[in-house]
């Protein structure tokens, strides 16, 4: 058992090592218990920007105006007033001392480059030069912007208005873009987020992979807990033991990279024993005899050999999904970029709900419905020659969102060929950390014309940067009102509670100022973005005033929450019905039925790399939060008990990875021996081992899955990147290397 | 009046969002924490079980920590909380050598710091900072003397133990099996 000092040892930084900004943890003395409830002065409504659920809540300040904490707004439809730690531990990004608070420009001094501070008027006036040169020598399409996050609305605008539509971004072809491909190929329409599943009164949940309660979002962990509450059934599908596994009544632990027999072997049984919907397939699904034809053979036996799952085993839990359906949810996942085979897996796993009858059903999947907001008036966008679509150069037929690695790829300029695209924005999102390939990257990034990154925080993306420009964070600034779709359609504002720190700047403002630099006013036709924001709530009969008090404001639903009983429905779809056997896929010349493909094993003494979350991080974008890193501060790699007796580990042991590719880890990670993950496979928590200086408290602290994952495996069907076929074997010395940055 | 915790372990997917909500309530020093979530393994792959726990101070009926407390810092309040009183305390740290659970811990100003059961927010009619936060619901606080409060009544129906029973603490703070 873990004892207390054990908890300290693993999740504090040095013991009252850091020294945090503006006096937020001054200690007070006495026995503190005369604290924050009554010291609080105002609140401010705001909207979580640490992770993308985007709870709303509210930001305390005490009478000197520090802000004091966070809290979730207890009318919120995403988080009924608990935040998760990370939004808890939102004000660590406030707070972080590391913080970018001035532009910086890219100099070259004495040989060696460097940054020099600038004013934003100098910063600003340089972007807008350079793009006004791109525009100029290649047409305003070559730039290209990459984003994640509120920020992302402003320079999406902006790039619109200057004439170019390449807007990506790596939530699509590095996460969930291939369920987005099954799911439309299947229902017609994509998952979308939030997803629409429909936890709170599901009877059995199926998760694949997915590792709710590690992923944090909120509102399906709180549902997760309702509906364990009451005796809903989960079955988790993972090589490891995931905390969603631990609160399972069964846990099938996969070889990895079958997951696509499991499916067709549960779609066997519940045709073969006829345990699905039949008045709902026949009335909404179309190609269930050519579906059944195709899996005649898949049987629980054959899926056994390859998923090493029994076939009893098998059979029981696909009649344990039948039995409670249709209130049954086989859980589409969220980053699902996992072998390149990804568009079809979805595709199963959309067509097992659709035999179960569970989209469109109490307890299934429920029809979102979010408040619509119009546009604030502006002129229409010049139509651009050419879009991220001409960078897909034939492939990736079904994308239906910009894919990173073919606007990365049309970045790069080789002698034969000349980069289409000349200049990034990138905002709110550390490519070096997201984007497999590093090789790859650093290549397009070497061969542009103009970087300028937006962020919050040194991130390894802005050392690669020509131009930095510093955004105040979400507790400082306003935004678009937030309208996402869920049961009830609410909207949620999002308002400073507290002045942006040092130089840094709201992404409005930051997109505004270019926008008027590059002779784009007319686009930006208010002075301070509350006119935008309080315009478009007076078109739904609402006001800033309203939302400055409420913060959350719930909307009456238009249309229905689950089909009705009988009722016609027509499905977005080539036949209008949910395809068990998709059209559209056959079309692009694409297996219409979802096929087992094998895909390659780990050598000898090499070991599949896993990777995931955990619930007190964001990604790479937490790692340095002072009071996130007090919780988790470095990622550690598990290993099975036999692997680390083959190999004479030890716990905490550091030791350094090397891929299939000779690519070797810029530095060590500690062991963690545990029961919990198979020995043919490592896992390690994603976003660690940065390796900016700059970011103090995570610098070389654990290391980074997204630089051993260089080998890639690209899904035909939509473009997304699956990073989990590379493998790992371990380094016991330091290697002769030289560790960056 | 017997202030209580139960925490349900079937529930809690060990997140730490009650060590961060309390240290950002109590202003707890960076890399402290009065709060702590503990995670057991049992069994071999495949055939396994875990159990998250989050601890913190049991508030025990029978505190060793205020009994060999040498100045009287730490206390009994009401309710049964046990509270240190800064201002009394020496440092001596006897407390935290006397407790079982490894709750108590030193604070940099001198004193000692622990759970509170967050008393100033329970006196205002409010949850403690952890309880009111958990994003699973998993935690429950309440008044034990009260047969109709939510824990009192838990209780009564679910499987549950305490840590270090054979310590004859006392301990308050219930895990729900």
């Amino acid at each position: 058992m873990a004892t207390r000092r054990d908890f300290i040892k693993i999740s504090a930084l040095g013991i009252g090592g850091a020294t945090l900004g503006a006096g937020a943890f001054n200690l007070l003395k006495g026995s503190g218990a005369e604290l924050a409830t009554t010291a609080a002065f105002a609140r401010y409504p705001t909207y979580c920007e640490v992770c993308f659920w985007k709870c709303a809540g509210w930001s305390y300040v005490d009478e000197q105006g520090k802000l004091l904490k966070v809290e979730g707004h207890a009318d919120d439809p995403h988080c009924s007033g608990r935040l998760c730690p990370r939004g808890t531990g939102g004000i660590g990004m406030y707070y972080d001392e590391d913080r970018l608070t001035t532009p910086l420009i890219r100099v070259e001094e004495n040989g060696r480059q460097a940054f020099r501070k600038a004013s934003w008027d100098e910063a600003l006036g340089m972007v807008a030069d350079k793009m006004k040169a791109i525009a100029g020598s290649h047409g305003p399409e070559s730039m290209a912007l990459f984003n994640h996050g509120s920020s992302g609305h402003y320079f999406t605008h902006l790039l619109k208005a200057y004439g170019s539509s390449n807007v990506v971004a790596p939530s699509y072809a590095q996460c969930r873009g291939p369920r987005e491909a099954g799911w439309i190929a299947t229902f017609g329409t994509s998952v979308g987020t939030p997803e629409p599943t429909d936890i709170r009164d599901t009877r059995c949940l199926v998760l694949i992979g997915s590792h709710l309660g590690e992923n944090m979002h909120n509102g399906q962990v709180q549902e997760m807990s309702d509906a364990i509450d009451n005796g809903a059934d989960i079955i988790t599908v993972d090589p490891r033991y995931s905390t969603a596994a631990s609160k399972s009544r069964y846990w099938l632990p996969i070889k990895p990279a079958t997951d696509l027999a499991l499916l067709l072997a549960w779609i066997h049984v519940i045709i073969y024993e006829e345990l699905y919907d039949k008045d709902y397939v026949e009335r909404y699904t179309y190609g269930l005899d050519r579906l059944k034809q195709h899996v005649r053979r898949m049987t629980p036996e054959w899926a056994y050999g390859i998923t090493t799952i029994r076939p009893e085993a098998i059979r029981e839990t696909a009649r344990l999904m039948a039995s409670a359906a249709p209130a049954t949810i086989v859980h589409p996942g969220r980053h699902v970029t996992w072998y390149g085979d990804d568009s079809q897996r979805s595709r199963a796993i959309a067509i097992l709900n659709a035999l179960l009858g569970s989209w469109g059903r109490r307890g299934g999947f429920y029809f979102p419905e979010s408040a619509s907001l119009p546009e604030f008036p502006s002129p229409e966008y010049p139509k651009p020659k050419w879009s991220w679509k001409d960078t897909l150069d034939g492939r990736y037929p079904l994308a239906s969102m910009g894919v990173t690695n073919t606007v990365i790829e049309a970045s790069i300029a080789s002698p034969e060929k000349e980069a289409r695209i000349k200049g990034w924005i990138v905002t709110g999102t550390n490519l070096p950390l997201a984007i497999p390939d590093k090789a790859q990257l650093e290549r397009a990034m070497q061969s542009l014309g103009l970087l300028v990154v937006i962020d919050t925080m040194p991130m390894e993306i802005t050392g690669y940067a020509d131009i930095v420009l510093p955004e105040c964070t979400y507790l400082e600034r306003y935004d678009e009102v937030r309208t996402s779709p869920y049961r009830e359609p609410s909207l949620a504002l999002r308002m400073p509670a507290i002045a942006p720190t040092g130089d840094s700047k709201p992404a409005w403002w930051i997109a505004k100022q270019l926008g008027e630099k590059l002779g784009l006013s007319e686009y930006f036709a208010y002075k301070d973005y509350t006119e935008v924001l309080d315009w478009q709530l007076r078109q739904v009969g609402s006001s800033l005033e309203e939302m400055q008090r409420a913060g959350v404001k719930m909307i009456p639903r238009k249309t229905p929450l689950y089909l009705k009983e009988g009722e016609a429905f027509q499905f977005g779809t080539n036949t209008g019905k949910i395809e068990l056997y998709a059209t559209e896929f056959e079309k692009y010349g694409f297996d219409p039925l979802p096929n087992y493909v094998a895909h390659p094993e780990p050598p000898k003494n090499y070991y599949r790399l896993n990777y995931g979350r955990a619930p007190m991080h964001t990604f790479s974008r937490t790692a340095n939060n002072p009071n996130l890193t007090d919780l988790m501060d470095e990622n550690k790699l598990w290993v099975n008990p036999k692997v680390a007796k083959i190999w004479g580990l030890e716990n905490d042991q550091e030791i350094w990875l090397k891929n299939q590719d000779g690519i070797v880890s810029n530095f060590p990670i500690k062991v963690r021996i545990t029961e919990r993950i198979r020995w043919d496979s490592v896992y390690m928590v994603h976003g660690f081992g940065h390796s900016r200086k700059e970011l103090t408290r995570s610098y070389g602290k654990g290391a980074c899955d997204a630089e051993m994952i260089t080998r890639p495996m690209t899904d035909p069907i939509m473009g997304g990147t699956g990073m989990r076929g590379n493998f790992v074997t371990f380094l016991l010395e330091k290697p002769e290397k030289a560790v960056e940055s | 009046m017997r202030y209580a915790m139960a925490i349900d372990t079937k529930k809690c997917v060990g997140c730490s969002d009650c060590v961060v909500a309390c240290q950002i309530e109590n202003k707890v020093p960076t890399g402290y924490c009065r709060d702590w979530v503990t995670e057991t393994v049992y069994g071999a792959y495949p055939q396994l079980e875990l159990e998250l726990r989050s601890e913190r101070c049991n508030h025990c009926d029978n505190a060793p920590c205020v009994r060999c407390c040498p100045t009287g810092a730490s206390y009994i309040a009401e309710g049964g909380v046990v509270l240190v009183e800064a201002s009394k305390c020496i440092g001596c740290g006897a407390c935290i050598e006397s407790c079982p659970y490894d709750a108590r811990y030193s604070h940099p100003d001198g004193y000692v710091d622990k759970c509170t059961f967050c008393i100033h927010r329970v006196r205002e009619g409010l949850q403690p900072a952890c309880v009111a936060v958990c994003p699973t619901k998993c935690m429950y606080f309440g008044d034990l003397d009260d047969p109709s409060s939510d824990i009192s009544k838990l209780l009564k129906t679910r499987k549950y133990k305490v840590l270090a029973p054979e310590a004859g603490t006392k301990p308050q703070v219930y895990y729900l099996l």
